[in-house]
């Protein structure tokens, strides 16, 4: 610079991002900062000007949800564990009945961890966000030091707003009570194991991750009368079911052939020794309806279904044993039991 | 799904069961060999679709199952010593050692890797040369030439960093074993249609003379287990006690060679420990002595030695098919997966665990 000229001076350009995430990333300081204009805010629509934000709901109940994303791979067919950590959250509020609101965001970001793989992330959560009506209001970031994570994990929190007079828990499962899932089983599960186990089968398995939110207020909406819903996350239909019989005190019957499994997901099961009914899925729930609203049920999670369909699987019967019982395809029984953790792959 | 949608067909399977039902004048009991064929067995409920004079009992044939505590012990002992990266298949990692297991084992520190096949192990040690891998190679002969093919290729490509603890067991010597005790109740088998499929079926020639028993090779979908079942029960109707072949989409009299060519020139028959079971002579595989480098027994010899099973497990019992798992007093009371006695409790293929998970509580699905 020329003494005396300062024509050159201009406001200090934003550094371009990093190409890797870096302990100063989670430091407090610009260089955190800059990252979360030029990636989080981006993407996400946030307001950052707070650490907390200040939420406008009308007189009505809240349900209040928080789950954590660990996922490996973070990116998988299908989705990445930023879309994931939306219909997560999001989907554990649907299946109270409420309609998800707003979202926070925690990041623990590895030290190292390329920028470009974080932008796509997070800009797969904005669109996750955006595609159900959610606002990301709030959220941290943390970076931790390379070798003591993976990559990215991520932490959402959820408000969703409730209706008051909604009458529906596992306590108002009646006799006669029908099984509805909206859609085929085990695709989440089995697209993360094949990318993990380095399986490929002759068509690409998709996780099934997706925002319930649509179809869970269509039946509501429409008066159906829904007893209770979970979702088929974790331990699959098999805990989801379990769960829920367990704590009403209730039997259910479930016909085996009745549930959709594509064949590309039998295939990777069979190889792997593994049984559908207890692998997970990220965009699938059970909803529990009065024995008259099947057919009106079923069009409505129709509607709603991209690619799949939805099936009536079983019923609630007499029984206060708080057991599943599962007919086979050979029309034998037997109990679809709850496993004590994750499935392991065969040896033979 | 093609190749298992027909052997599933509920139609087919009514007629395999009429038909069964039709030759049988008297009470049989058959022992299915392999704990794939005991799972299905019971997950399909397919002991109560057959005639009450049958009774179905479940061998020895789950690799996890007869694995014998102190070797979980020694696999554990090696896992934790430091700079192992220990590789194993998924179902043996839950299985308890006389103090812990692997998995607790991993959460503790040590490095335990799941891995699909032994070739991964290998590629393992590829990639961390300043490692020592160990893989942990169970099974019966069905895995035994894969878990050959990754020691002959550590070999041929001089990686130093590999090993295997081997537990591999062989299927014959268990049947002998199980006919020779005065307990056994066995009139017939089910021959293991995995194993056959390596190692063909001229060895149960012997095994069917000399004590006079039908073995069918069997598969392991519903219709197969049914038409093993038939061919048995027509055998022991008619006095006969030949071996028969009901899986020969997938087996031969001679079965894979070159598998078996393998197996030979990578391993040699041994004296073996098997759990519940004692030590059988002649019924496992170890190294030659031309790839003892590639032995972890010998690289980490165990030092302190094993206390043995839980005095409470029964497992012996059940995997020789003197009883069942209902028959057990701990039967999920003190043992359940989550907290296992033995392993037969904890395999995917062990017969206590398909029962807890099919059979537990129901009271309409009464054990036969």
């Amino acid at each position: 610079m020329d003494d005396g000229n300062f024509d050159d001076i201009t406001c200090p350009v934003p550094h371009p991002l990093p190409d890797k995430i870096t302990m100063a990333h989670g430091g407090g300081g610009t260089a955190m900062q800059r990252l979360i204009e030029g990636c989080f805010a981006k993407h996400l629509d946030t307001q950052h000007h707070q650490d907390a934000a200040v939420l406008h709901a009308d007189t009505c109940d809240l349900a209040f949800s928080t789950d954590s994303f660990v996922v490996q791979p973070l990116f998988f067919p299908g989705g990445n564990i930023g879309s994931l950590a939306v219909h997560g959250t999001v989907n554990d509020l649907a299946m109270q009945g409420a309609r998800p609101r707003w979202l926070s965001a925690g990041y623990i970001l590895e030290e190292g961890f390329p920028i470009a793989g974080l932008d796509r992330i997070v800009q797969s959560m904005g669109e996750a966000a955006r595609a159900c009506g959610v606002q990301v209001v709030t959220g941290d970031t943390k970076v931790i030091e390379h070798g003591s994570g993976s990559g990215v994990m991520i932490n959402t929190s959820g408000v969703g707003t409730l209706d008051a007079k909604l009458q529906m828990g596992h306590q108002h499962i009646q006799p006669g009570d029908a099984v509805l899932i909206n859609g085929d089983l085990g695709r989440h599960g089995m697209a993360i194991m094949s990318v993990r186990a380095g399986l490929a089968f002759e068509s690409e398995i998709r996780s099934d991750s997706a925002a319930l939110v649509a179809p869970v207020h269509a039946l509501l909406d429409a008066g159906i009368r829904v007893r209770c819903m979970r979702d088929l996350t974790r331990g699959g239909l098999a805990s989801a079911t379990n769960e829920v019989c367990a704590s009403a005190r209730r039997d259910m019957r479930l016909r085996a052939v009745a549930v959709p499994v594509t064949e590309s997901v039998k295939s990777a099961c069979e190889v792997l020794g593994l049984d559908p009914l207890y692998v997970a899925n990220e965009g699938r729930f059970m909803a529990i309806v009065a024995a008259e609203d099947v057919d009106a049920a079923l069009e409505i999670l129709g509607a709603h279904s991209v690619d799949c369909t939805p099936a009536h699987i079983g019923s609630i019967n007499d029984g206060t044993a708080g057991q599943v019982i599962l007919e086979t395809p050979l029309g034998t029984e037997v109990i679809l039991d709850q496993l004590s953790g994750d499935q392991l792959p065969r040896i033979c | 799904m093609k190749y298992l949608d027909e052997y599933r067909d509920p139609a087919a399977v009514q007629q395999r069961v009429k038909a069964i039902e039709a030759i049988t004048t008297r009470p049989h009991t058959l022992m299915e060999v392999c704990g794939g064929q005991t799972h299905s067995i019971v997950k399909y409920g397919i002991d109560t679709l057959i005639p009450d004079a049958i009774t179905l009992i479940h061998g020895p044939g789950c690799p996890v199952c007869v694995t014998p505590v102190n070797l979980i012990d020694h696999a554990i002992a090696i896992a934790e010593e430091s700079g192992v990266i220990f590789c194993s298949f998924g179902d043996m990692l839950r299985v308890p050692g006389s103090a812990t297991d692997l998995l607790q084992v991993k959460a503790e520190g040590a490095d335990v890797r799941m891995v699909y096949s032994p070739l991964d192990a290998v590629r393992i040690a590829q990639e961390n040369p300043e490692r020592e891998v160990v893989f942990f190679a169970v099974g019966f002969e069905t895995t035994a030439p894969a878990n050959a093919l990754a020691v002959y290729q550590a070999h041929q490509e001089g990686i130093k960093n590999f090993s295997i603890l081997s537990s591999h067991v062989l299927v014959p010597p268990a049947l002998h074993a199980i006919l020779q005790s005065p307990q056994s109740r066995v009139q017939g088998f089910l021959a293991a249609g995995h194993v056959c499929a390596v190692t063909g079926y001229h060895a149960y020639h012997e095994i069917a003379e000399q004590y006079h028993v039908p073995i069918v090779v069997t598969g392991f979908e519903p219709l197969d287990l049914l038409q093993g079942i038939y061919h048995c029960v027509a055998q022991l109707e008619q006095g006969t006690h030949r071996v028969e072949n009901q899986y020969a989409r997938s087996v031969s009299e001679a079965g894979n060679v070159k598998a078996q060519e393998l197996m030979e020139t990578v391993f040699t028959v041994t004296d073996r420990e098997w759990r519940g079971l004692g030590t059988l002579p002649e019924s496992g595989l170890a190294l030659r002595e031309n790839f003892a480098a590639f032995d972890a027994a010998l690289r980490y010899p165990l030092t302190t030695p094993s206390p043995g099973e839980d005095a409470r497990c029964i497992s012996g019992a059940i995997l020789q098919g003197h009883k069942k798992p209902c028959d057990c007093p701990e039967f999920a009371k003190a043992c359940t997966p989550e907290r296992p006695l033995g392993a037969p409790m904890v395999s995917n293929e062990g017969a206590c665990a398909a029962y807890y998970r099919y059979r537990r509580s129901a009271p309409a699905l009464k054990d036969k």
